[in-house]
């Protein structure tokens, strides 16, 4: 979501569906690196906020939503107490929506007592321009009031293009503008690996 | 989609599953503290009514003002249509005003065809005489769709809203002043889009002429028909437009093709009965049918939000042009 896509490119965004890895693009995190960062992200948010008592996950789909429901397993296997976990749809927050097709909305899932009073993590595959989680504070304002709206990203590639900054990091990986990033996730794509290629060999992947 | 929502044949399947599927998403608004969107800022509707309209107006004001969208309405009476302004120079006046979509209702068949080649925004027909009303049809299938428990419910992987199924295989039953209808001829097409099966049930006089090439079935007999319809749709008997002798009176009409109690129970048991009001009760439908669990009436309307949100969100919502 996300992205300001590298120039001239009209990125395919969130829609995408799954496809095969075949040599588009270098593997930078493996399935067991995955593993181990969204471990140490959950122990993170635990530490962060004394025992996520009070912490709702809201993953940003597509990709942020099964990454939500994994760290909300994981933070339980270690406090022993259920961690809400749902999706927050901003398809209708973005600022890019003129400059393409109307697209498909995903869905917004909000554990039923609400966010008000609640610490909320918001939860994404890749943090690249922040114009995603701009559109994602803005629909969680129409949701309620959170105590405080954390945020837990598996990669930050960098290129920020708004005063927006992760709170838990999977893994800090350094690009160029042209480069793609592309997350694929069992639940969605039935493999886990994050891939670096060059923009215009993923065709139609993920590409931010 | 195509720019503008004329007909409901403007949409192909997949355009009618992604309208309802929208749909679904943006009925969930409805459940939230905040029931706006910022997504349509900015631009400009304008509700064109020549004809007089409660719930359709209405409806389509609160879709566009959900979404943030700036709402002019308009109504033929006290304005300078009544003066005798033609549609034409009243499409440029909106024209100038730089509306970005209008909602039409006239009471000329092919009226908003003709403002499609005269504007620059999306029109979207809300009715026009006895031709169209495709807002009215995706609605119906809308609310069908819920009612058989085939929208979007399941959350996919990742979070991407489900997709919602078709109503292949539903037998649909449309009764009444089939000639009058708008509402019948978009559901015909729309529910024949979508894969349901059609009949229609009228007296041989409120049949229009080319019917037998309607993708639909015909039937003189409610009787006969009720048992095998999953659902049934009443058509209001259009007081205003019996100008000649349709039936012999109106209490014969309801004898023979009105929906009582009665008639009810011969319905499979997990029919449903739409109406898409206003309703005449006691002519076309009973009260004691209106208001039983079967009816559809109360939710067609609020599905109407929801519906006519997502046309103007597909139809406005991304970049001009299309895709």
């Amino acid at each position: 979501m996300a992205h300001a896509q590298p120039a001239g490119r009209s990125g395919s965004g969130k829609d995408t569906t799954a496809r095969p890895v075949s040599g588009d693009g270098k593997i930078v995190l493996e399935q067991a690196e995955i593993a181990r960062a969204l471990t140490r992200i959950g122990h993170e948010i635990i530490e962060r906020t004394r025992g996520a008592r009070q912490v709702i996950l809201l993953g940003i789909p597509t990709r942020g939503v099964p990454l939500a429901a994994r760290l909300a397993a994981g933070i339980q296997q270690v406090e022993g107490h259920p961690v809400p976990h749902g999706s927050l749809d901003i398809t209708m927050y973005r600022d890019d929506l003129r400059l393409r097709p109307a697209r498909a909305l995903g869905r917004t899932q909000v554990p039923p007592d609400g966010i008000d009073g609640q610490i909320v993590v918001l939860v994404d595959d890749v943090l690249y321009s922040g114009r995603t989680v701009r559109a994602a504070l803005d629909a969680l304002n129409d949701l309620g009031r959170p105590r405080a709206v954390q945020l837990a990203v598996l990669v930050d590639r960098g290129h920020r293009e708004l005063p927006i900054r992760p709170d838990y990091v999977g893994k800090n990986l350094p690009t160029a503008q042209h480069e793609v990033v592309r997350v694929l996730l069992t639940e969605v794509d039935g493999e886990d690996a994050v891939l670096l290629g060059v923009a215009g060999d993923a065709t139609g992947g993920r590409s931010r | 989609m195509n720019r503008h929502l004329i007909s409901a044949a403007d949409l192909s399947r997949d355009d009618a599953l992604r309208v309802l599927d929208t749909a679904d998403e943006l009925a969930r608004i409805s459940d939230r503290p905040i029931k706006k969107l910022p997504t349509l800022r900015g631009r400009t509707v304008v509700n064109l009514f020549f004809e007089d309209s409660t719930r359709t107006r209405i409806s389509f004001e609160a879709a566009a003002k959900r979404l943030s969208a700036d709402v002019i309405n308009f109504s033929a009476k006290g304005s300078s249509v009544a003066k005798g302004e033609s549609l034409k120079d009243t499409a440029l006046t909106l024209e100038a005003m730089g509306a970005d979509a209008v909602v039409i209702r006239h009471n000329a068949s092919g009226a908003p065809h003709r403002l499609a080649e005269w504007v620059r925004g999306s029109v979207i027909n809300a009715g026009d005489g006895a031709h169209e009303h495709p807002t009215q049809a995706l609605l119906d299938a809308f609310t069908i769709r819920r009612r058989f428990g085939r929208s979007s419910d399941g959350q996919g992987p990742g979070g991407q809203a489900g997709r919602g199924g078709t109503l292949d295989g539903l037998r649909v039953t449309i009764v009444g002043d089939i000639l009058h209808s708008r509402v019948a001829r978009s559901n015909v097409i729309l529910l024949h889009t979508l894969g349901a099966e059609v009949l229609l049930v009228a007296p041989p006089t409120l049949l229009p002429v080319a019917v037998d090439t309607w993708p639909c079935s015909i039937d003189y007999d409610l009787d006969a028909a009720l048992p095998k319809s999953d659902v049934v749709m009443m058509l209001r008997i259009q007081l205003e437009r019996m100008n000649a002798a349709f039936f012999p009176s109106v209490r014969e009409y309801s004898r023979r093709y009105g929906l009582d109690c009665a008639r009810m129970a011969q319905l499979p048991e997990r029919a449903i009965v739409m109406h898409p009001g206003p309703m005449n009760r006691g002519v076309e439908i009973a009260a004691g049918v209106a208001d039983s669990p079967r009816s559809t009436v109360v939710e067609q309307v609020a599905n109407g939000v929801s519906v006519r949100m997502a046309v103007l969100y597909l139809l406005l919502g991304g970049a001009e042009g299309d895709q």
